[in-house]
């Protein structure tokens, strides 16, 4: 069994079932990517993992043990680490604050992955005492990995990362993201683009509906002539 | 020799009184944008709060003052302080538990909140006048004047005096050192900048495990240290009468939303320019300008803008201008 996993979800916000049965895993210094297309329940599928949205059917495992009764906050605890798509950082307060907000949980000495967080993304160290709101689309990104990277997380999701940032930052963060993988931590991500994200996954999973329609490595995924027509776009 | 004359009039009727009382609706709004930070809503309890934290520590003085204690020459009030502050906390403590755990529970949105804070104002009214009285009450001792007028007078030989008065001075150093300690507090300690953060993001500050309860006591506490303080120098500085202290509720919303509400500093600074406006336009300049012209120019009315029984429309006005040309406030608070 994959080390977190998030078996036969079903469910939704409330009305009508927006996952059905719908399997997502992820094993330790993997990176698996959830793509496909726009309201297929990608971001709803790491959401209900995350427990932000209530399950009717199926469970969520991290390393053997079920987490499906437990709130947000508790699996952060846990050891998941996890970064929205939107407002994910605290724009009134510097870089470094942010890094510290990040690993509020702890109470031990911060600064050791603050300086690994530094060495992931140097350029957070030159504007660490800048205030995070005035940092570019690209930066901000950073800030908002690096602040869920600071808990020292077993599991990193990811809520489409690059949306909104220019091609060539969108390299630099994937690269950044298989480094993170490198270190041991399992990566879930959501992405809208597909095609760039299947390159760098071990895993890939295609949503349609709530629903997985292919499930295999990324690779494999790419080199499918189906999922090529039908979701790469040829 | 008239220059300086005029000079000094306006300094103690203008400056010296205007920057005491910028100080106390300093204090004041902070405590209102602290609370609307935290907890997203008005708070109309807050000079009802004030009027609390203000008759505690009153109570506590003369509790000190039979026992025969005296702060030489400070106010004795100034050592009732502590304790004036801890039983405003615990009322607000009890307050939040009774009344507004109920709406955050629920969600309710924020205009249910400014509600509810105006049944608490009401309460808190009643405890007052039940407690004290509607009546006026002096209870400043010890020392009168820091700089009296004939200390200003040998030392200047001028005819126009300034005067200090102790409270005045207190006043502004008490502010100083509750600004400094809050400024320190919020972007120097953890817990400070979890309150920080929570204000900013309140979705990511719970994604990283800081406890939404912990920082709205911690919110509360300070509202009250904040409201007891700016209420007792307010009180030593004039007197304490509860109704002024509903009064006071105009300027001090007017401060805190004209600075930005939800920011520390604008609330300091909207204190400073309500407390301004409203001596700088109550001031009668006859005077001022009999000193600066020569004898035949000077004025025969009062060179006043407007009487000052009509100071709070002054509030009322640099509100409204606010709110229709820059509604964040002058430093980007969160929208009204």
């Amino acid at each position: 069994m994959a080390f977190l996993i998030g078996e036969n979800m079903t469910g939704g916000y409330g009305g009508a079932d927006i996952l059905n049965d719908c399997t997502i895993g992820v094993e330790k210094g993997e990176i698996a990517v959830v793509v496909g297309p726009n309201g297929a329940g990608k971001s709803t599928a790491m959401k209900a993992i995350f427990g932000m949205l209530n399950l009717r059917q199926g469970r969520v495992v991290m390393d053997g043990e079920d987490i499906t009764a437990l709130a947000p906050q508790a699996r952060v605890h846990k050891g998941m680490g996890f970064v929205p798509q939107t407002s994910n950082v605290f724009t009134s307060m510097s870089v470094e604050e942010n890094l510290e907000m990040g690993a509020f949980i702890r109470d031990d000495d911060i600064s050791g992955t603050m300086e690994q967080v530094f060495e992931l993304f140097p350029i957070l160290k030159e504007k660490r005492r800048q205030p995070a709101g005035e940092l570019s689309g690209g930066q901000r990104q950073q800030v908002a990995v690096g602040r869920a990277l600071m808990t020292r997380p077993k599991v990193l999701m990811l809520d489409e990362p690059t949306a909104g940032v220019s091609p060539i930052v969108m390299d630099e963060l994937f690269d950044r993201i298989i480094e993170i993988a490198r270190t041991g931590i399992a990566i879930l991500m959501v992405e809208q683009n597909a095609r760039h994200a299947l390159e760098i996954a071990d895993k890939g999973y295609v949503l349609v509906q709530g629903s997985n329609r292919y499930t295999d490595t990324g690779q494999a995924l790419l080199a499918d002539p189906e999922v090529r027509r039908a979701f790469l776009g040829g | 020799m008239d220059f300086l004359n005029a000079i000094t009039l306006l300094g103690n009727f203008v400056i010296v009184p205007g920057a005491a009382y910028g100080c106390q609706l300093a204090l004041g709004a902070l405590g209102v944008t602290l609370i609307y930070a935290i907890l997203r809503f008005s708070n109309f309890a807050h000079g009802e709060t004030m009027a609390i934290g203000t008759m505690s520590c009153i109570l506590f003085t003369w509790l000190l003052q039979s026992w025969g204690v005296s702060f030489g020459p400070l106010p004795t009030a100034l050592l009732a302080l502590p304790v004036g502050i801890a039983a405003t906390i615990a009322l607000l403590l009890a307050t939040d538990r009774l009344v507004y755990r109920f709406h955050r529970k629920k969600k309710s949105t924020p205009v249910i909140f400014l509600i509810a804070s105006l049944g608490v104002m009401f309460f808190y009214n009643g405890i007052v006048r039940f407690i004290i009285g509607p009546d006026d009450r002096i209870f400043t001792d010890g020392e009168r004047f820091l700089l009296s007028a004939a200390e200003f007078r040998a030392a200047t030989g001028l005819q126009q005096v300034m005067v200090i008065k102790m409270t005045q001075a207190i006043t502004v150093v008490v502010t100083v050192i509750c600004v400094a300690a809050l400024f320190w507090f919020l972007n120097r300690t953890r817990t400070g900048k979890s309150m920080r953060a929570f204000s900013d993001n309140r979705d990511l500050a719970l994604l990283s495990g800081i406890n939404p309860d912990r920082v709205v006591i911690v919110a509360w506490i300070l509202a009250a240290a904040l409201a007891t303080i700016a209420g007792t120098l307010y009180g030593l500085d004039k007197s304490f009468k509860p109704f002024t202290y509903l009064q006071l509720l105009l300027p001090i919303f007017a401060s805190a939303i004209v600075g930005g509400i939800g920011s520390p500093v604008g609330a300091i600074a909207g204190g400073f320019i309500i407390a301004f406006s409203e001596v700088f336009l109550t001031f009668a300049y006859k005077q001022f300008i009999g000193y600066l012209v020569p004898e035949a120019w000077a004025p025969e009315g009062l060179v006043q803008f407007l009487s000052t029984e009509y100071k709070f429309a002054i509030s009322f006005a640099i509100l409204v201008i606010v709110l229709l040309v820059r509604p964040t406030g002058i430093f980007r608070g969160q929208s009204v």
